[in-house]
């Protein structure tokens, strides 16, 4: 075995792990927010997010065919496409539960869910409608910035592109935030009551119905923000591309522990780690015996374990007080 | 202060409330009395906007309150410590008070704070202890505490009493006729008779979802009927 090359690599897979990881948790927030408050699962989550990184690809794509994508400075510009991607999901989010999930709040659990899937499919194709008309494409790839593709060059084996960096860095601010409103304001403070006990949120004068759209705008501009890094990350979406990284964030927030917000952060993390270590060590520990294609088989696998031994996800399934 | 007339309220098929009619004065104590499933927590879910009435008329100084939802009520001066305490576990005791001064805009909440605290000296030794893992006689103080954090004018309590050993049931009805003494009016719900009657000003009884006496405390003490039913003679 190949001992220098299986070590050489470990650093690259652990950056990937962590890029992907990231990704995860941003995205499983907006389903474990959402499943906090309401024990609902909003599958139409991985469209809102795969809606991100459209959002993203067209004002990039925009910019590009005016000339000025080079020329303006790139923080400014994926600041703004970040705040575009997290705006119009988080919007999405909030129109789709007024529309497909409020009128079902005191119908048997199935059929919201049903609702859901029902949108999910709407929006893949609704998507798809609007990009073929708009732009005659299936597939559309992120415009790259010069300065955003430039490689710090570590070792011969291990060179970290910039874009990398912004990744994280703008993930890590985003879980920050969204810490700090959850657990040091207000407005988090009323979130947490109505995840726990709806009527009594009520008695204390908070609209439930506001809190509940909120957690679907912070849940929904999470995951445009998670769908803009994607495309940045990654560069290339078509209108299916959320379906994937949903279900696994989705994945991940059961791994953490459903309703749990630090515990969707840690089930990104660990589901990305695994799936980048699967990926890359597989083939190579296996002597080529399981390819990288494996690796989803690898990832769920383990989360079949841990989640016979720890039902209840690795922080613990947040258990919703009396309704 | 708080007026309700003919009041009929219904679960589906099952009618909870058949006309029932109250009244409440500024500065009073009046207390519903009546056996299990008679009504009383449907009165009170259904004064502060929890459930709809089929028909009937609740007014709060005048101001209609049927199908104002529950959260405007609140702003609107009444607060409610529903049955079971219904706390906020997974919050700490002073996240709890200060949800219960969710809706307020006036600079009285850190007065408000230190008054709730004098009142029950308990909470502020454990303002940052998540709630769930306070004791039952605490858990009931947090949530008269976190109610009167609304800064209300009418303050409906549902069997504060439930669930306590007597000694802590002596300790949250002095601190009723206290919160009384200094100008709340109150509506309260008990099974504990006795207790209730012995702080209150007035009461009614309810039987199966209809008033059925009504009077001043000494009179209902006095009722022979009261006294066989309710107080145990
Ligand atoms: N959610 C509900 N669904 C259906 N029926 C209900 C519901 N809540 C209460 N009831 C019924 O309405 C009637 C009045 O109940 P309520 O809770 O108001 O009684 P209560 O006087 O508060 O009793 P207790 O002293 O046991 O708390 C009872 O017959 C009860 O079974
Ligand atoms: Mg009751």
């Amino acid at each position: 075995m190949d001992y220098p090359l299986l070590l050489g690599i470990f650093p690259q897979v652990l950056l990937d792990g962590i890029i992907l990881g990231f990704m995860y948790a941003l995205i499983a927030l907006g389903y474990t927010m959402v499943y906090g408050v309401l024990e609902f699962i909003n599958f139409a989550h991985s469209e809102i997010f795969i809606v991100g990184a459209f959002v993203g690809v067209e004002i990039l794509l925009s910019l590009r065919s005016a000339g000025v994508l080079d020329t303006l400075p790139w923080p400014l510009v994926l600041l703004f496409v970040l705040v575009a991607g997290m705006a119009i999901s988080g919007a999405l989010a909030v129109t789709v539960e007024r529309i497909a999930y409020r009128p079902l709040r005191t119908a048997p659990r199935l059929i919201p869910l049903i609702s859901a899937i029902g949108v999910s499919f709407f929006l893949q194709d609704l998507i798809r409608l609007v990009e073929s008309i708009w732009r005659n494409a299936f597939n559309l790839v992120y415009p790259t910035m010069d300065q955003l593709n430039y490689r710090f060059e570590l070792t011969e084996t291990i060179d970290v592109p910039v874009k990398s960096l912004v990744v994280i860095a703008a993930a890590l601010a985003m879980l920050w935030v969204l810490h700090v409103i959850v657990n040091r304001t207000t407005i988090g403070t009323a979130i947490r009551a109505v995840a726990e006990d709806q009527a009594a949120a009520s008695l204390m004068g908070i609209d439930v119905n506001r809190i509940i759209s909120l957690t679907f705008l912070i849940g929904g501009a999470m995951g445009g923000a998670a769908g803009v890094l994607f495309g940045v990350q990654y560069g290339l979406i078509n209108p299916y591309s959320g379906f994937i990284p949903g279900l696994k964030a989705f994945t991940a927030a059961v791994l953490g522990g459903i309703g749990n917000i630090p515990g969707a952060m840690l089930g990104g993390l660990v589901l990305g780690l695994l799936e980048a270590f699967a990926a890359s060590y597989l083939s190579l520990l296996t002597a080529g015996a399981f390819g990288a294609e494996y690796k989803d088989i690898f990832a769920f696998s383990i989360l079949i374990l841990i989640l016979i031994f720890r039902p209840k996800g690795l922080l613990g399934e947040v258990v919703r007080g009396r309704a | 202060m708080l007026r309700v007339d003919s009041l009929d309220v219904a679960y589906g098929e099952i009618r909870a409330l058949k006309g029932v009619g109250l009244e409440v004065g500024r500065g009073e104590i009046v207390t519903i009395l009546g056996n299990n499933g008679a009504g009383k927590t449907t009165t009170l879910k259904t004064i502060s906007g929890l459930l709809r009435p089929l028909r009937g008329t609740i007014t709060l100084e005048a101001d209609p309150l049927v199908g104002v939802p529950p959260h405007e009520i609140v702003r609107r001066g009444v607060a409610h410590v529903p049955e079971g305490r219904r706390i906020f576990n997974r919050l700490t005791v002073r996240e709890n008070l200060m949800m219960g001064a969710y809706r307020r805009t006036d600079g009285g909440i850190a007065a408000d704070l230190e008054r709730v605290f004098t009142l029950f000296p308990r909470l502020k030794e454990r303002r940052t202890q998540v709630a769930g893992t306070l004791s039952g006689g605490e858990q009931q103080m947090l949530a008269i505490a976190r109610a009167l954090m609304a800064n209300p004018r009418l303050l409906l309590l549902d069997e504060p009493s439930m669930g306590l050993a007597p000694v802590l049931v002596e300790q949250i009805f002095h601190a009723i006729a206290d919160i009384n003494g200094q100008g709340m009016t109150i509506l309260l719900v008990e099974q504990n008779a006795a207790m209730a009657l012995s702080i209150a000003h007035r009461g009614y009884v309810l039987e199966t979802g209809s008033v059925a006496l009504a009077g001043t405390a000494a009179e209902l003490s006095g009722n022979a009927d009261v006294r066989r039913a309710y107080l145990g003679e």
